[in-house]
């Protein structure tokens, strides 16, 4: 249905980075308008990435990944216990197996000191493999970095989205920007598949997309190329793989090849770094696939490839200019560019959102502090971390958290039903596996599939053939094709 | 927490737990069976064909019909317990369950036996790592079973079924009288899994073509999927370069393999097999942990419920000796290992005990077909059973019994074989 | 006309591999079967093939959407997808005990349409 809005901001794209700003502008008094082309948030590259909240050595000094990567780090502590975030602080290691790596090591202690990141050590042979026992005998030596982390994408953005709504954003999703109306130099709305929205501001954070919104608008100073990395994730029967995050020492491209566990026990093997022309294209290919073992072998030769449980691709929005983009854009005024958000990207969210309302104070928009902000949301009920007394108190006034959906992971149905009514809350099978799980365990589907989809269909009452695993035309299942009522008759 | 006590309690109301049930009641005064599903009766429920019962019923019965038996037998017997919509959540080493429904909340039950029967489940797209995208419509074929047979929906209307087992052959069988048209059968193998009866009633019959030897490359498609890349393999099972071809299709059912659902098991450290991907157990079905039994599906994958209901039987009645102390003294343990073509038996361990003279059933799989061997039982050098099979199919369970007396001689290891 | 059809055995495990050869719907010739139950099996599968059918059908007011099906005996090979659409239509009512007869001699051809299950109305 098509309707013209008005509106003080409008951002473009409902990632990490979408919400992240989204979160931090509904401090102030604004009328904020969040689209999402997809019909979920966090479907984009946040959906598929390493998960991991980067200590900030990696990145050039003086860069804006360097300086937002270390703030963002902070910011994600500080924000854990408000927004109920899954991030464990577990320190990460960045393994060397020659001696040219092992110098690479010291200029990344170096850069990371420069960046301004806390903690960093290089650890003997020995010290490293008291830590990750299954890490290959040929490693010389490791950087750890004591405040690298994993933190679950998913909690984050849809964290951010709620709050955001709570604190009066409006999310509009299946909303696909079309076009941004220019007139003398400044920018006066957004055209989307839904209708017109008239706004001062538009903030770009449309990930592999962020080049053609900001065309739209007459701003062709940078260029996304897309780049594919592939996942392999295992059962949480081998979580002891590795302990921590393990990078290999990175080239000049990429973090490398890396294993790690995810805040919920997955051990991962993964990316790879291919550039490609597709935008969309979360294929993943059997040489990807090949390729990420041959690496991670490399760093744990015992890795279990017979406990591998899915695979997945994600594609990042790698800026010409190598840097991330984030200021004002030059060709129409009041687009602000959040764009070119590749690793570390995740990390840097929330610091680059800070930024964000900065430059929007410097084009001129008044940031009037809410004096009702809330700053947090009900807390997520998770029936997986309590223990029986409190399940039981819980079940009490709950029935419905009785019912175990979701075998391998221990997903409730009343877990189930909250997350479909919460704001910004689920609206197909893959949208509840991204905030609670059934789905991304070892059946994959198998047993909690068909009880997820009738959930579903019962709470946002429509049919089960309505029910869609993803993207806007994933449709789960079929009615049954009618028969032929014609009696036959014997010649 | 609401706590019980029971005699057996058995985890699983499928064929296996009901079989248990009904044998536990003769020998003691309190049984539970605790079943996640509404009803009882597991994965029959789904499986509306007809093959079910010809060795247990002398009667060919569609599964619900088999599973129908045993529980109008459960339904009869008052000391028998069941709890449905319930989920086990642990199981302990002090013999106690913890687990949650609805209506009672979380609650605990201690018994002097328990015996786990929760059956396999289906091994996925992500576990044999197809490439491609993740689009709907891709699931495996037992998912796709329930939504026909007992949900009401069809996954798609033109079919690909990766796997010819016996799940993947119904199926297909089962879209096709649903209206769907099925576009092949692909199978990695240069043989099939399933019995030459479903080869033949439902892809023969519906003139399905049965690909050998091939397998998936690819899965395209981006909201639902589209089609699948498929190719020939070499006897690595390795594509072969330049034999790609394509199929349009909107559904891709999976059939590539069952596993022992263990995770209770493993949690408590139960000893497993990596063979069977099952606990490993005795004649008498029980455990490494004395107290702790297992039978059908969650110990090996069974083709035939028959003998599912069989090894429930044993299990339920040895947890009754277990939990009246009348079990005795283990005389001697025999281990039994496989080699030279067969690949999984069950037991694993035979022990023995005193004054016990029964024969010992043992459960054997090949690894491939054979035509014309001999199947083994040897204790070191010596002959302790030989049974002539003119012809032997991995997916077709092989069944002897070794006289009582013969393992009273035999030394601490016995060796299943094939002799050519 | 004369024909050879190949024909692999389904009552034992064997699967013996024969052939038949027919003649204007006549059996000429039988060979490759090693008991007369193969025999016997083959010349029908040839002449006058015969399946069991089990399908659903729908079920208003039941404790589940759908009620397994069975025939009571086998059907003609050729009629099975015509009795499977038809009953693809039918809707019965809850409850339904085992051993129901749902349809009666299906199409005129001696058999039955039965419930596989008792299904108790909610």
């Amino acid at each position: 249905m098509k309707k013209t809005r008005k509106t003080d901001i409008v951002i473009v794209g409902g990632g990490i980075v979408g919400t992240a700003i989204a979160r931090e502008l509904a401090k102030y008094e604004l009328d904020i308008i969040l689209v999402e082309q997809q019909p979920d948030l966090a479907m984009g590259t946040t959906k598929a990435n390493s998960a991991i909240m980067h200590a900030g050595y990696d990145a050039p000094e003086g860069s804006l990944k360097a300086k937002l990567n270390v703030r963002g780090n902070e910011l994600y502590r500080q924000l854990k216990d408000e927004l109920d975030l899954e991030l464990a602080v577990t320190g990460s290691l960045v393994v060397a197996v020659n001696q040219a790596e092992m110098d690479t090591l010291v200029e990344l202690k170096r850069r990371g000191k420069n960046n301004g990141v806390p903690g960093l050590e290089i650890l003997s042979r020995e010290e490293v493999l008291v830590r990750e026992p299954s890490l290959s005998p040929d490693i010389l030596g490791a950087l750890y970095a004591p405040t690298g982390g994993m933190l679950w994408p998913f909690t984050a953005a849809f964290a951010f989205a709620e709050n955001a709504v709570r604190n009066g954003v409006k999310v509009i999703t299946e909303c696909a920007v079309t076009g941004i109306e220019v007139v003398g130099g400044k920018t006066v709305g957004v055209h989307t598949s839904r209708g017109f929205i008239e706004a001062d501001y538009v903030i770009n954070a449309a990930g592999v997309h962020s080049d053609e919104v900001s065309r739209m608008a007459g701003d062709e100073s940078f260029t996304i190329k897309p780049r594919k990395g592939e996942y392999i994730l295992f059962d949480k029967s081998v979580k002891d793989l590795v302990k921590t995050i393990i990078f290999p020492t990175p080239s000049k491209i990429s973090k490398g090849i890396l294993l790690s566990q995810t805040v919920h026990g997955n051990v991962f093997i993964g990316p790879n770094a291919i550039d490609t022309n597709e935008k969309d294209d979360v294929s993943t290919t059997s040489m990807g696939m090949e390729e990420i073992i041959v690496g991670a072998k490399r760093l744990v030769p015992s890795l279990p490839l017979s406990a591998a449980i899915t695979q997945f691709t994600g594609v990042r929005a790698v800026a010409d200019s190598g840097d991330f983009i984030i200021r004002a854009s030059s060709g129409s005024k009041g687009l602000i560019q959040a764009a070119g958000i590749q690793s570390p990207g995740l990390t840097a969210a929330p610091a680059i959102a800070e930024m964000i309302a900065v430059i929007l104070k410097e084009e001129g928009l008044t940031l009037k502090p809410k004096i009702d902000f809330k700053p947090a949301n009900p807390r997520r009920v998770v029936f997986s971390h309590m223990d029986h007394e409190a399940r039981q108190a819980l079940i009490a006034k709950n029935p419905l958290h009785g019912r175990i959906i979701c075998r391998c992971e221990t997903v409730t149905e009343g877990e189930i039903v909250d997350a479909i009514h919460r704001p910004c809350g689920a609206r197909s099978v893959d949208g509840i596996k991204r905030r609670l799980r059934p789905g991304a365990g070892r059946c994959q589907g198998g047993f909690c599939g068909p009880r997820v989809t009738a959930i579903l269909a019962r709470e946002l009452n429509i049919p089960v053939t309505a029910v869609r695993k993803d993207t806007a035309d994933s449709y789960m299942f079929y009615d049954k094709i009618p028969g032929s009522s014609e009696v036959k008759t014997d010649a | 927490m609401r706590e019980q006590q029971f005699d057996v309690v058995i985890i699983g109301g499928g064929p296996a737990g009901l079989a248990a049930a009904v044998s536990a009641s003769q020998g003691v005064e309190r049984v539970l069976v605790i079943e996640r599903d509404r009803e009882l009766g597991g994965i029959l429920q789904q499986c509306i064909h007809n093959g079910f019962g010809l060795h247990r019923f002398k009667e060919e019965l569609t599964g619900p019909g088999y599973a129908a038996r045993y529980i109008k037998m459960v339904e009869e017997r008052s000391n028998i317990t069941v709890m449905l919509d319930t989920m086990v959540l642990s199981v302990s080493e002090d013999k106690t369950v913890i687990g949650v429904n609805p209506t009672d909340g979380i609650f605990k039950v201690s018994a002097k036996a328990i015996i786990f029967a929760m059956g396999c489940r289906e091994r996925t797209r992500g576990a044999i790592r197809t490439p491609g995208t993740r689009p709907a419509g891709v699931l495996t074929a037992g998912a796709a079973q329930r939504m026909v047979n007992m949900e009401g929906y069809l996954p798609g209307e033109k079919v690909v079924i990766l796997g010819s087992g016996d799940i993947g052959l119904i199926m297909a069988r089962r879209m096709s009288l649903e209206g769907t048209h099925v576009e092949a059968v692909l199978e990695i193998m240069p043989y099939s899994n399933g019995l030459t009866r479903n080869v033949v009633q439902c892809l023969n019959d519906y003139d399905i073509p049965l690909h050998l030897g091939h397998t998936i490359l690819k899965i395209h498609g981006k909201h639902r999927i589209t089609g699948v890349t498929c190719a020939k393999v070499d006897e690595t099972m390795k594509p072969i370069p330049g034999t790609e071809f394509y199929l349009e299709c909107d559904c891709l059912l999976l059939s590539v393999g069952l596993i022992p659902e263990n995770e209770l098991s493993r949690e408590m450290g139960i000893q497993m097999d990596n063979l069977t991907s099952g606990p490993v157990v005795d004649q008498l079905r029980q455990t490494n942990i004395p107290g702790f039994f297992a039978a059908g599906n969650v110990v090996h994958v069974h083709d035939l419920v028959d003998f599912v209901s069989e090894e429930g039987e044993i299990a339920g009645k040895y947890a009754t000796y277990y939990a009246n102390h009348t079990l005795g003294a283990v005389e001697k343990v025999i281990s039994v290992k496989t080699a030279d073509g067969v690949r999984t038996s069950v037991p694993q361990i035979v022990r023995l005990y005193q004054d016990d003279s029964q024969p010992v059933r043992l459960y054997m799989r090949v690894a491939k077909p054979e035509r014309k061997v001999t199947l083994a039982i040897m204790n070191g050098e010596q002959v302790v059973l030989e049974k002539k099979l003119a012809v032997a199919k991995p997916g077709e369970m092989i069944v002897v019994d070794v006289p009582g007396d013969k393992l009273k001689t035999c030394g601490d290891k016995i060796t299943v074989l094939l002799k050519r | 006309m004369e024909e050879k059809r190949r024909v692999s055995c389904i009552v034992c495990p064997l699967s013996c591999e024969g052939e038949v050869v027919i003649d204007s719907g006549a059996v000429k010739a039988v060979s490759g079967f090693s008991c007369p139950r193969g025999e016997a099996y083959a010349r029908e599968e040839v002449t006058a093939p015969k399946r069991m059918l089990t399908t659903t059908v729908r079920i208003k007011g039941g404790q589940l959407p759908l009620l397994p099906v069975v025939s009571s005996n086998t059907l003609p090979k050729d009629k099975v997808t015509a009795c499977a659409r038809f009953l693809a239509n039918l809707e019965v009512n809850a409850p339904v005990k085992e051993g129901d007869v749902i349809v009666p001699n299906i199409f005129g051809l001696g058999v039955d349409i039965v419930a596989s299950r008792n299904l108790k109305a909610v």
